[in-house]
């Protein structure tokens, strides 16, 4: 199900803030709305939202049922060294997507 | 009598001269707020995007009894595909009727692939339809000029401008006569099918332009066309001939 978009940066300057954007599909169920029986459809929403950069994590979203269909979250950091961004998206299922991104910092 | 016919002529040029000019034109991308329309160009943004993706995985996935994917026969869509779904809905020779890229896609796929079709707005055919078009992104719009759509351009010509639902409108009382304006918070685009299949804000989700043109009927409340009903179809290809020219933007982003 889910499928994700990333644009970040393949190589960055020692000190350059870069931009991180992401998206990710998703049908954000706000566990309000009924079905055609009046039954109430289940919550299913992304909950939190985490990217870690070589382990430590940079950036985390919590997210609520206000938030729509296929959320797109962008955020900055500092490229500080080469390695590893790793983007992980959590839902009321209890599934979770992850994506890695290799960087390399001159 | 030859008095009655300068009348008829008189009237007719009275009649069309409510239609657009071709340089008044603006896509429905012009009236979206610039917020939108980033949303739209920067394609690790645009929702409608993951669409396109899903139809390129679904392009090569191999479907039915024939055990052939779309890639089999088109093979490379960035080639075979350039340029198709600016000239559609086109005219199909066997059906002896127009059809749209969705009955397209799904004629292909019961004759060649003899798979199931895909259900109106289901994802797959979304994903497939928005693939398909996003490989014409930027060129422009232009319609067969076969005698063989004429009766059907004239059919959709004619309910374009004809009255309909309780609220008593036609499309180009809006469309062509107060594009613009405001609808309550919104603004009335000229209604070209620039984009589609596109995504839009209040749908979360992308949609077809039939999607789009029952959305309208029920706003006017008319009762709207089935889905790939005839008039559905000769509406989609009189819109489409309306906007010929303008460049196809698939996947676009609306409010």
């Amino acid at each position: 199900m889910p499928r994700v978009l990333l644009n970040l940066p393949s190589q960055a300057k020692r000190g350059e803030i870069i931009e991180i954007k992401t998206l990710i599909a998703h049908p954000m169920e706000t566990g309000y709305r009924l079905d055609s029986n009046g039954a109430t459809i289940p919550r299913d929403i992304i909950n939190r939202f985490v990217c870690t950069y070589n382990g430590d994590e940079i950036f985390r979203a919590e997210l609520f049922p206000a938030i729509a269909a296929n959320p797109f979250i962008a955020f900055c950091t500092v490229a500080t060294e080469s390695g590893e961004l790793v983007f992980s998206w959590t839902d009321d299922r209890g599934q979770t997507q992850s994506e890695t991104r290799q960087i390399t910092v001159e | 009598m030859n008095g009655l016919l300068f009348f008829a002529l008189i009237l007719a040029t009275a009649a069309t001269a409510a239609e657009l000019p071709p340089e008044a034109r603006r896509s429905g991308y012009d009236f979206a707020s610039p917020e939108t329309r980033a949303m739209q160009d920067d394609d690790t943004a645009n929702p409608g995007i993951l669409w396109v993706a899903h139809g390129e995985t679904l392009w090569a996935k191999k479907a039915g009894a024939a055990g052939k994917s779309c890639a089999d026969c088109h093979g490379d869509a960035s080639i075979s595909m350039k340029g198709v779904a600016a000239r559609y809905p086109a005219f199909d020779v066997t059906l002896s009727h127009p059809i749209d890229l969705e009955q397209r896609i799904n004629q292909c796929r019961s004759a060649r692939q003899q798979a199931e079709p895909l259900a109106w707005e289901s994802a797959e055919l979304l994903a497939l339809t928005a693939f398909v078009a996003h490989q014409s992104r930027g060129m422009p719009i232009a319609v067969e000029d076969k005698p063989e759509l004429h009766s059907s351009l004239a059919s959709g010509d004619e309910l374009f401008h004809r009255r309909e639902g309780q609220m008593n409108l036609s499309c180009g009382q809006c469309h062509n006569d107060n594009w613009g304006k405001r609808l309550a918070g919104n603004v009335i685009p000229q209604g070209h099918p620039t984009g589609y299949p596109l995504y839009r804000l209040e749908w979360q989700s992308l949609g077809s332009l039939q999607r789009r043109l029952r959305n309208c009927m029920t706003g006017v409340r008319a009762e709207p066309y089935e889905y790939g009903a005839p008039e559905a179809v000769a509406l989609e290809l009189y819109l489409m001939k309306r906007a010929g020219g303008m460049p196809i933007e698939t996947p676009a982003v609306r409010p």
